[in-house]
């Protein structure tokens, strides 16, 4: 009944079948996370910083070109750094140190740099992630963190979550119907009186579904282990295909901090 | 589909499929639920299980299975006693459909949920992925096994929740209300997979057309005891006994027009 095809949080996936779309999962995750090491471990006030940002900047648009992920999409995915983009905002008026001239308007050198790789770092982590998520479907992810021995805990909790985010939200959107079919408006804080305790009772129904759904997995033989399927071999040329991504921001790191 | 009358309880010959003896359970609160049931179904009978809400239906269920134990009295699967050292084997046995396909089907996709009992048992992946495949004909749901549950509309979804515990090839299948909520279509092509079903049938239910239609034998359940126990014909046709434990026919249905 969801309205985007794959559920709420399915809606990240872009079906497709490019090399990236191909890949192993845990591939993938590995590749993304080496990438961000690399453009985490790059250093602020270098003054090559902003070359070598711009080196992982092509390397990740080649990813999403190759992989089918337009701009757009792109685009939207970056909203989530919305948080960091504040407190970068912030850094150059907190920080100590020398001031220097913006726009009429002094600000400490050292937070402005500061706040530039950390906007630099976060864009393109997030874009890598975007890249990710774009062309890995989400049980895919969860198989892919199984395989690089997350505990299967985490990794059920996930898949619990991604299974119920429709069901709970169906929920929702039926409370919210029949609220608002008896004439509520949540327009001042007053209304707040009302959906706390709705926010209440669909905690109390999702808690109570979880004990139906644990007895249902008792009667089917759970004993605490999710019995995983078949398991594939990774061919090493997958490994090397997706490690081309933190590979090459490593050489432009080391090439920056041998060069510079 | 012919099925074995019932039998007294004394009889002897091949292993029924559910034998409670004098089962009795109060909940830890106090509440007794359970004041000494006893109930002989025996291999490929499909029996109702009738009674008014409170009346311990659901409690019965959950002791076939060994989710709740420690009341006085037992169950017997198949001849297996239902305790804690066979609760693996006793779940295989048993395989309980919930009301809300939603809790039952808990997988991300339809194939891996029906996959979730036959890999808890330890098959090898070959022969899960054989029952997989045959559990979703045998509820002509061929051809869904990558898609979400949530993508299927609710009747598919029940379909695939019987097709979850077959997979596990029980002795016998217990249903919590499996006409709740489904469409009068939906209610009918549940009913032919049911009868095509060749395996022992314990059918909990409101619905007392759907169980003259499906289930030759009913037992009533109320206030913890079993109140009636004989031919669900003669059951329905007892105006007196169905009223006495808040049991009703839907408006304008006579037992007798029926099939």
């Amino acid at each position: 009944m969801a309205a985007v095809h794959g559920g709420v949080l399915g809606a990240a996936y872009l079906a497709g079948d490019s090399p990236v779309h191909r890949l192993e999962p845990h591939a993938k995750v590995v590749a993304v996370l080496g990438f961000a090491l690399v453009a985490v471990a790059t250093p602020v006030h270098a003054a090559w910083s902003w070359t070598a940002y711009g080196g992982y900047l092509a390397l990740v648009l080649l990813a999403a070109a190759v992989a089918g992920v337009g701009p757009g999409r792109l685009a939207r995915g970056l909203a989530i750094e919305v948080p960091f983009v504040l407190f970068a905002l912030l850094l150059p008026f907190v920080a100590q140190g020398p001031r220097v001239e913006v726009a009429g308007i002094a600000v400490s050198e050292s937070g402005l740099a500061a706040a530039g790789g950390l906007l630099a770092k976060a864009t393109l982590s997030v874009l890598a992630a975007v890249v990710l998520s774009a062309t890995t479907e989400p049980r895919a992810l969860l198989t892919g963190l199984e395989r690089l021995r997350l505990p299967s805990l985490l990794v059920q909790i996930l898949m619990f979550m991604i299974r119920y985010a429709d069901v709970v939200g169906g929920e929702l959107r039926r409370m919210r119907v029949a609220r608002e079919s008896r004439g509520f408006e949540g327009r001042n804080l007053g209304a707040l009186r009302v959906l706390g305790p709705a926010a209440g009772s669909l905690f109390i129904r999702s808690y109570e579904r979880g004990e139906r759904v644990h007895l249902a997995m008792l009667s089917r033989g759970y004993t605490g282990r999710m019995p995983g399927g078949p398991v594939t071999a990774v061919p090493v040329r997958a490994w090397l295909t997706a490690l081309v991504l933190p590979l090459g921001a490593a050489a432009v790191l080391v090439s920056g901090l041998l060069l510079g | 589909m012919t099925s074995p009358a019932p039998s007294p309880l004394s009889s002897s010959g091949p292993e029924p499929s559910l034998r409670v003896e004098d089962l009795a359970f109060a909940y830890p609160d106090g509440h007794q639920a359970l004041y000494g049931v006893d109930l002989r179904v025996e291999r490929g009978e499909r029996v109702a299980l009738l009674g008014p809400n409170g009346a311990g239906k659901t409690t019965l269920v959950l002791h076939l299975n060994g989710i709740l134990t420690g009341g006085r009295g037992g169950v017997h699967v198949a001849g297996l006693p239902v305790d804690r050292r066979n609760l693996q084997e006793v779940r295989r046995r048993v395989g309980i459909v919930f009301q809300d396909p939603d809790d039952q089907l808990f997988m991300p996709t339809v194939g891996e949920d029906v996959a979730f009992g036959p890999r808890n048992l330890g098959l090898p992946e070959g022969e899960v992925q054989a029952r997989v495949t045959a559990a979703l004909a045998q509820v002509g749901m061929t051809g869904v096994a990558d898609r979400p549950p949530h993508h299927l509309s609710f009747g598919q979804r029940r379909r695939v929740a019987v097709a979850t515990v077959l997979a596990m090839h029980p002795e016998v299948l217990v249903l919590d209300e499996p006409s709740s909520n489904l469409d009068p279509a939906g209610r009918r092509e549940l009913a032919e997979v049911l009868e095509s079903l060749a395996v022992t049938v314990l059918m909990v239910t409101h619905d007392l057309p759907y169980a003259l239609q499906l289930c030759p034998r009913s037992v009533v359940l109320d206030g913890g005891v079993v109140v009636a126990d004989g031919p669900t014909r003669e059951l329905l046709a007892d105006a007196d006994l169905l009223a006495r434990h808040r049991l009703e026919l839907p408006y304008g249905f006579s037992v007798r027009a029926a099939g």
